[in-house]
């Protein structure tokens, strides 16, 4: 500790760039939020006026009504949220029950299994659209929520993360529960699902994350308005309300903040669960 | 990953390994049914379709004609996909490596100020949990000609998104600013990685600022720095979003990626055939990279 003191002390000229560096970033990263947050809280004629203001001259929420009564925010919202929840808690139950096999059954065929699944890392999913979106027509689910959902519950990364934790689990820990004569369901679901709950927390906010933000599967999937989520409609705004830029804003803002929240509750949590999935990737 | 400690118990299971593997065939086939039907269908099926598909003649719906390497041969001397390609590289070029040196700035400081950590960590991560959307219109506000706060803050009217030497350029900040947290977060990982011994016992010597850096912090975190310009590579190799959306790829296709050019094959001339042979071109270039990014990353360590 004192050490640490000492090396600050001497070393002023750092700690004032620091500083500085530290003050200019964090505006830097800042700015566009109020920027936009400044904007959307305007009179719409303000952000065309001729004379450059930082702040509003006449504060008012009208941006923000407008934008959830004439546009189709709310119902995007609303798609976002069902569809985000559903990729969450399917990809959570299957991929737990696939990481438990995986890790604690032996079966002939698992490492080839398990190495096939891997591969999905390999291989961009962004290439395979056009096929895919070839099966979802036959399977006519475009414009459904199935077809938003299903190809977003592959995640071996999530499968990957959990066989690990599952694997560091000492074996007689399961042991027990089967010779109590539990099926395998039941000691993931009773034995091991309670053990593991941080990191299945921390992987399922994220897994919501990526999935309320996903823009390039639903921008394939879908082509009506009403099936949109939010991050493929607010591209659309433009059509539903002109080039109105307080109302674009305030669309915007409305977009940001449920994310934005989740990020800000579960913070630790958020993090934790990214730097759990980035493990592979390299 | 394979090797756990044996407790007596797993060690009793080890050698009567045979006939559990047998009384555990079904419920592991049970447990991973689930996830193989939506692998096969979601991404197997349509891996290996991609991969037939680049060999005919097809529409976005319907295959028509098995055409052989016709498509490749197209391909290599198409002039609009090795454009694309360019300005591929071009972005990952212009985000790699600011994405990474801001990220360890980034993490330098919120491991120096950590009083501090929550709300500098939270400043420059919170725009990565937001959707592309959000990042889009905001940049497009900011970049527009007459009213944008960036015109005004340099004066004229430029009109970025639809120059030829900013449309990318533009593209590029508003991906840094989107993304830079997550490389932040890698970087901070390491950071904390380092034994805090390895500063006490270098201070003692003497050591202190940058010394420090050069002499503790920037070996112990090389690894790291090498895994997170790997990874941003290969992310931003699979631009699209940000530019379909904020430049729609022009102006004059000067910022039209990869996987831009892709979709317009696939969707809008519903060439799905060739397409699928730019799809297959594009994952090489992806997987290519990927492997020499593991190789690199496991001599580094």
């Amino acid at each position: 500790m004192s050490v640490r003191f000492h090396i600050m002390r001497s070393q002023l000229g750092w700690t004032i760039a620091a500083v500085l560096a530290s003050v200019v970033l964090m505006a830097l990263w800042l700015f566009p939020l109020l920027w936009a947050l400044s904007t959307a809280l305007r009179p719409e004629h303000e952000t065309v006026s001729a004379v450059f203001h930082w702040l509003p001259q006449t504060w008012t929420l009208d941006a923000f009504t407008k934008t959830l009564s004439a546009g189709n925010v709310p119902r995007w919202l609303f798609n976002s949220a069902l569809v985000a929840f559903l990729v969450t808690v399917v990809t959570m139950a299957i991929s737990l029950m696939a990481a438990y096999a995986f890790s604690q059954l032996r079966f002939r065929g698992r490492s080839l299994l398990f190495g096939l699944a891997m591969l999905a890392f390999l291989l961009p999913f962004e290439a395979l659209l056009v096929p895919l979106f070839r099966t979802m027509h036959q399977l006519g689910m475009i414009n459904s929520y199935a077809g938003l959902v299903l190809p977003q519950v592959v995640s071996p990364v999530v499968i990957y993360v959990f066989k690990q934790f599952f694997d560091a689990i000492p074996a007689d820990f399961r042991e027990a529960a089967v010779m109590d004569g539990a099926n395998p369901l039941r000691v993931l679901w009773s034995v091991y699902l309670p053990i593991s709950g941080n990191i299945v927390w921390a992987m399922a906010i994220v897994t919501f994350i990526g999935a309320w933000n996903n823009f390039l599967w639903p921008f394939i999937i879908v082509t009506s308005n009403d099936m949109m989520t939010i991050p493929l409609g607010l591209t659309q705004t433009y059509d539903a309300f002109g080039v109105r830029y307080a109302q674009l804003m305030a669309a915007a803002l409305l977009g940001a903040l449920p994310v934005a929240l989740a990020y800000v509750v579960f913070q630790r949590r958020v993090t934790q669960g990214f730097l759990a999935a980035s493990g592979l990737k390299g | 990953m394979e090797t756990t400690t044996l407790t007596p118990a797993a060690a009793q299971a080890h050698t009567t390994g045979r006939a559990e593997g047998r009384r555990q065939a079904i419920p592991a086939a049970l447990l991973l049914a689930p996830f193989a039907a939506a692998f096969l269908l979601f991404f197997l099926v349509p891996a290996l379709h991609t991969f037939y598909m680049s060999l005919t003649e097809s529409s976005l719906t319907r295959t028509s004609a098995f055409v052989g390497l016709a498509n490749y041969a197209t391909l290599v001397q198409d002039p609009s996909f090795w454009s694309s390609l360019w300005n591929t590289f071009y972005f990952a070029l212009l985000t790699v490596i600011p994405l990474t040196a801001i990220g360890l700035l980034m993490a330098l400081l919120v491991n120096r100020f950590v009083r501090f950590q929550s709300w500098l960590q939270g400043a420059f991560f919170l725009p990565y949990v937001l959707p592309i959307s959000v990042m889009t219109l905001i940049a497009d506000w900011m970049l527009q000609p007459s009213s944008g706060v960036i015109n005004h803050l340099v004066g004229g009217q430029n009109a970025w998104l639809s120059d030829v030497h900013w449309a990318l350029p533009a593209v590029a900040i508003g991906t840094v600013w989107w993304t830079v947290g997550f490389n932040m977060l890698m970087l901070l990982a390491g950071l904390r990685n380092i034994p805090g011994e390895l500063y006490e016992a270098a201070a003692l010597d003497g050591a202190s600022g940058f010394t420090l850096f050069r002499a503790i912090t920037w070996p112990a975190l090389r690894p790291v720095v090498g895994t997170a310009l790997l990874i941003q590579l290969i992310a931003s190799l699979k631009v699209f979003g940000q530019t379909y959306i904020l430049t729609s790829g022009g102006p004059y296709n000067t910022s039209r990626v990869t996987l831009h050019y892709m979709y317009e094959t696939a969707f809008t001339q519903s060439d799905a055939g060739y397409a699928a042979a730019v799809a297959m071109a594009f994952m090489f270039v992806v997987i290519a990279l990927s492997l020499l990014a593991r190789m690199v990353a496991r001599r580094a360590a």
